[in-house]
Order: structure tokens, then C-alpha cells, then sequence
């Protein structure tokens, strides 16, 4: 397969994965822009900013949480987390009431938000995977009832803190592809940042999980400790991805797959950039093909969600979750 | 028969309460003793009734849709919801509103009806591709066919600035009930008698093609006739009120668990439950914030998912 000076197949893969981000990227920055650089510039790459932390924490988020589950259906977004980060922060300003809301310092508001969202994701799990060992269509199913209840709570809160601004709130909610705030966008970056910074000791780890919980055990691994330290890495990942262009179902489940079969490897150092590479192509390459082939203001969030919905129905018929 | 009175008594009473509770104020004193203007008999007889009647003949309609689908598949966590049903029927609703616009309600409720047949049948097949059907497995795949068919739906209302439409069809609300505008569901009613006229074929269908044929049954034909009332009831009800979530799968576990499968047995009940369910949904939904009011839907969605899991938790729940 490789010479001995070439390089090994994963690793050439991430070589063209990168290549073809990078395309996409200065693709996005630079067609049509008609000469107005100093606005298109700034105003693009805020936009790119916000795809490529997007796609790189969804990415990161699902491989890692396919990890700890040991199966490749189980998302998070599909147990539930992204409608879990909604109701949170429909929680603080049920409590708090929306002009307290308004007048705090995002960065803190965010921050107890983050907390709240890792504590409670750690009590879902201790609570579910004890529950539902060895059952994982009972998971899902109750995963994504949960979903539903988060998204209903918040509806019906939303509608209790104002039911004249109803559809005001809900649009405040849900920050687009197009509008990230600027403050976010820096908060959300250093949240990542830091997030993988402390996720770069638990990869090998990661890598001896995969082979089950008792292998790991045998093997040296503490279990439960790493277990609980990724999720909490994992909430905090779904809890930036939320916050800056809320729940998007499938794409964790698209790209993860996809890296798992262009890399075929089971090292979690090759296997996560390429799926943040590939989220953040998709996200990048469809925005541009959205917007420029066919003239859409759509984001590309639905197209996303009817594929990825595809491919999941594909994986349960060809008994993926066993 | 007799507990089947007392359950009827207590409807009434929530029925009563119903008709006393909104905006604007209405007493019993003043019916009796109308005055000048006979302004709360106006109130009553245009918005009350109509919607007491709207809640009734919807959650009657759609708990015994939810039966009959369990009956069909096989599958005790099968209704409307969770099986496409529903999301196509919007979807029927959507292609009308934009391709024939000058459509009677009639028409659009028709299309809407082919969309939520289609759908429907279209799940029933991909349940056959699944291999080692597991129970839990069903409705996973129905919530997700009904998603990949809602982000079509999504798509094109986006489009064509019809999202506000869309999500008055997804989220069942009576506030908008008045005379003359909710007439529709009356046929639901005439559906609902016709699955309990053929109520014992649904329970031996409910055994299984084979044993359905080796009675002399013809199986093919009482699924289709099933398949063809779930998606009438459930398109009527997302033209004139919208969806209710999860009541076809809350309402008849509630009630099988205690009668056992037989639906001659179960249907009665379950339509007094199902119409209790959206008439107490309804009710909290005009109390908690008075005077404004949050959609019966949505309160249904809440109290109808954590029932769901209710039922998923329990223990026996991971057999059948």
C-alpha cells in the first residue's frame, strides 16, 4: 500500500482533506466579492469562523461520544444534548427574566450555562447507560424522546415568559449561519480551544476505549474517569455548536461515518481532524453551492438534516446498531 | 359499562369547566338570565361549543388512529407521530396550498390525505427492510422518516415565506376554533364509529397476516381499510386544529395495559380518554397564563413525552 518514504493512507487522506478545506475556504472568501473588500472581508470571514468551529465541534463531539457509547448510531445530538442546551438557556431566562437576561455579561451567562449543561449531561448518562446496558434501541429511543420533551418544555416556557414576543424569542434563540455575534463567536473559539487543549491527554485513552469497556479495564484504562472527563468535554463542544447556530441532527453522524471510512483507523489523532475537516467542508461547500449555484438564502442546516436522515435510516437497515 | 358511565360523567364535568374558562368572562348566572346584548351566549354558542367540540372529536379521533395503527404494525409504539403520519400530511397540505391555491378545504384536505397515505405505506415498507425488528426500533425509524419528510416541508415553506402556516398545521391550538371553521371533524367522528363497526378484524389483524388468513379474513384488505381512516383522521385534524403529539400512543397503551387487546373492548375507552387528554391539555394550557393562552399541542407534547417514557422505563416495556 505505501513506500517506505510515502506516507501512510490516513495520513495522505488529511493531507487531501485539508487541501480541499482550504479550497472551500478561500473559495468562500473570495468569489464575487465585486471589489468591496473591506467589508466582504470581515463579514466572510466571520461567517467562515462560525462553519469552521461549528463543523469542527459537532465533529469532534460525535466521534468522541461514539467512542465512550462504543456504537457508531448513538450522537449526541440524536440523545438529545442540543434540545438540552436549549432548554437551559430558555431555563435562565424563564428564571432570570429576559431583561436581566438582556443586561448580563454574555460571557458569564454562557459560561453557567456551560456548567449547568456538562452537570446535567453527566446525571442524563449516569442515569441512561445504567439504565439501558446492553439495550441499545431502548438508548435511542429514549434519547430522542428526551429530545422531544427538552424541545417541547422550551416552547411551552417560552411561552410562558412572553406570549406576545413568543416568535421574537424563538428567532433570538437560534442565531443563524449567517448572524454569529461577534462576542460569541471569540467565547466560542476559546471554549473550543480549550476543550481540546485538555482533550489532547485523554486520546490514547480514547483509542483503547474503543476496544470495549472490559478490554479498557484489562488494559489499564480508568474507565469511569475517562468516561465522565469526555463527556464533559462533549457537552461543553455541543454547547458551542448550539449556541451558535442551535440543534443540527445529523451532520455528527454524517461526518463521523465518513471519516471512519476514508481513514480506517481507529486512532482518535487521524480519525477527529478528519471529521472536523469534513464537517467544515460540508458546511463550508454547501453554503457556497447553496448560495452561488442555485441562488438560495436557505442555510444549508435542512439539506443536511434530509441527507443525514437518509444515511441514518440506511445504517439501522443494514443492522449498524448492533 | 358502568365504569364506562363514570368516565363519561367526569368528561363532563372537564367539558363543563371548559366551557366557563377563557378571555372573556362567561358564567352560568349569565346564561340563565341573559341580558340586553346576550353577549355570553354569543361567546358560548360562536367560540366555547365549537371548541369543546373541535378538542373532543380530535382527541377521540386520534386516540383510536393510534390504536389502530398498533394494531396494524404490530407495535405498540406506533401512532401518527411516529410513523410519518402526520409530518406527510403537512407535507400534503404544503404541495396544495403552493401548487393549487385556489383549493377548497375539502380539496387541500384530500391531498393531504394521499400525502399522509403514502407516507404511512412508505414506512410500513422500510420496517420490512429492518432487519431483527426489535419493538424499540419502530418508532426510532418512524420519528426519523418523519424528520427527513418535515426538513422537505421546512425546506419549502422557507422558501415560499410559509413557515408561520406550517407550524399552525405542527402544533395542535383550539384558540382558533370558531363556528363554521372546525366543521370538518364531524367526519371524524363517522370514521371513528366505522373502526368500532369492524373493530374485531382490527384485533384479529393484530394477530398476524397468517392467522388473520387462516380465519378466512382477508388481511391485505382490513389493513388498507385501517390504513385508509388513520390518514383521513389525522389530515383533518392537521387542517383544521394540528397535530397532537403522542395522544394515539399515550391514550390506548394507557388502556390496553388494563383491558388487554381486544379493541371492541378498548376502542369506548379509549375515545373518552383520548377526548379527556386534549380537553385537560387544553384547559391547563388557558389557565397557566390567563388571559393569554398556550396551544393544547404544546402542553401535549410535554405531558404526552414523559408519559412516553414513562412507558419505555418501565420494566415489561422491553418485551413485545
Amino acid at each position: 500500500m505505501s513506500g517506505s518514504a510515502a506516507l501512510a493512507r490516513p495520513e495522505r487522506t488529511l493531507l487531501v482533506l485539508g487541501g480541499v478545506a482550504m479550497a472551500c475556504a478561500a473559495l468562500f472568501m473570495l468569489i464575487d466579492a465585486g471589489g468591496q473588500w473591506d467589508f466582504v472581508l470581515p463579514f466572510r470571514a466571520r461567517k467562515l469562523a462560525t462553519a469552521v468551529l461549528v463543523g469542527y465541534s459537532i465533529a469532534v463531539s460525535t466521534v468522541l461520544f461514539q467512542t465512550v457509547t462504543g456504537n457508531r448510531v448513538l450522537t449526541p445530538a440524536i440523545m438529545g444534548y442540543d434540545y438540552l442546551y436549549v432548554l437551559i438557556q430558555t431555563c435562565m431566562v424563564f428564571l432570570l427574566g429576559s431583561t436581566t437576561v438582556a443586561g448580563l455579561d454574555p460571557r458569564f451567562l454562557f459560561g453557567v450555562e456551560v456548567i449547568l449543561m456538562v452537570a446535567f449531561s453527566a446525571l442524563l448518562n449516569g442515569w441512561l447507560f445504567g439504565l439501558a446496558r446492553g439495550s441499545v434501541h431502548l438508548l435511542l429511543l429514549v434519547g430522542v424522546i428526551l429530545g422531544v420533551l427538552f424541545r417541547s418544555l422550551s416552547s411551552f416556557l417560552q411561552r410562558v415568559i412572553e406570549p406576545n414576543e413568543f416568535f421574537f424569542l424563538q428567532d433570538r434563540f437560534f442565531a443563524s449561519f449567517n448572524d454569529p455575534e461577534h462576542e460569541l463567536l471569540l467565547l466560542s473559539g476559546a471554549l473550543t480551544l480549550g476543550a481540546t487543549v485538555l482533550g489532547f491527554r485523554l486520546l490514547r485513552a480514547c483509542d483503547v476505549l474503543v476496544l470495549g469497556r472490559e478490554v479498557a479495564i484489562n488494559l489499564g484504562v480508568d474507565h469511569a474517569k475517562t468516561v465522565a472527563w469526555v463527556l464533559a468535554l462533549v457537552s461543553v463542544l455541543v454547547s458551542v455548536s448550539t449556541a451558535l447556530v442551535g440543534p443540527v441532527t445529523f451532520l455528527g453522524l454524517l461526518v463521523a461515518n465518513l471519516a471512519y471510512a476514508v481513514t480506517r483507523t481507529y486512532r482518535h489523532v487521524l480519525v477527529l481532524p478528519a471529521a472536523a475537516l469534513i464537517a467544515a467542508i460540508a458546511l463550508v461547500a454547501g453554503q457556497l453551492v447553496l448560495e452561488r449555484v442555485f441562488g438560495l438564502d436557505t442555510n444549508p442546516r435542512v439539506i443536511i438534516e434530509f441527507l443525514g436522515g437518509l444515511v441514518f435510516l440506511a445504517m439501522l437497515m443494514r443492522k449498524a446498531t448492533r | 359499562m358502568k365504569r364506562l358511565l363514570v368516565a363519561a360523567a367526569v368528561l363532563a364535568v372537564l367539558a363543563g369547566i371548559s366551557l366557563l374558562i377563557g378571555a372573556s368572562h362567561v358564567s352560568w348566572a349569565a346564561l340563565f338570565s341573559p341580558g340586553p346584548d346576550d353577549r355570553a351566549l354569543q361567546v358560548l354558542v360562536i367560540s366555547r361549543v365549537p371548541r369543546l367540540f373541535a378538542i373532543m372529536l380530535a382527541g377521540t379521533s386520534l386516540g383510536v388512529a393510534g390504536l389502530l395503527m398498533q394494531m396494524i404494525a404490530r407495535n405498540r409504539f406506533v401512532e401518527p407521530t411516529t410513523a410519518g403520519t402526520a409530518e406527510s400530511a403537512s407535507l400534503g397540505l404544503l404541495a396544495a396550498t403552493l401548487l393549487a391555491p385556489g383549493l377548497p378545504v375539502l380539496g387541500k384536505m384530500l391531498v393531504a390525505t394521499l400525502f399522509a397515505l403514502a407516507g404511512t405505506a412508505m414506512f410500513l415498507l422500510v420496517l420490512r427492510r429492518i432487519p431483527m425488528r426489535s419493538a424499540l426500533i419502530v418508532p426510532v425509524v418512524g420519528l426519523i422518516l418523519g424528520g427527513i419528510i418535515d426538513s422537505a416541508t421546512t425546506f419549502f415553506a422557507y422558501r415560499f415565506d410559509l413557515l408561520q402556516s406550517v407550524n399552525a398545521w405542527t402544533t395542535g391550538d383550539f384558540s382558533t376554533v370558531l363556528r363554521g371553521r372546525y366543521e370538518l371533524l364531524w367526519v371524524t367522528l363517522g370514521l371513528t364509529c366505522g373502526a368500532y363497526a369492524a373493530a374485531d378484524r382490527f384485533t384479529v389483524a393484530g394477530m398476524g397476516e397468517t392467522f388473520t388468513t387462516n380465519l378466512g379474513l382477508n388481511y391485505p384488505r382490513i389493513v388498507a381499510l385501517g390504513l385508509v381512516i388513520v390518514s383521513l383522521v389525522t389530515a383533518m385534524i392537521v387542517v383544521t386544529v394540528g397535530m397532537i403529539p403522542f395522544l394515539g400512543l399515550i391514550v390506548p397503551n394507557l388502556v390496553t395495559r388494563v383491558l388487554g387487546d381486544n379493541a371492541r373492548r378498548s376502542i369506548p375507552w379509549v375515545a373518552v380518554s383520548g377526548a379527556g387528554f386534549v380537553l385537560l391539555c387544553d384547559i391547563v394550557g388557558r389557565v397557566v397564563r390567563h388571559p393569554y393562552e398556550i396551544p393544547g399541542g404544546t402542553i401535549a407534547g410535554v405531558i404526552g413525552s414523559v408519559l412516553f417514557l414513562y412507558l419505555l422505563l418501565r420494566r415489561d416495556a422491553r418485551v413485545g
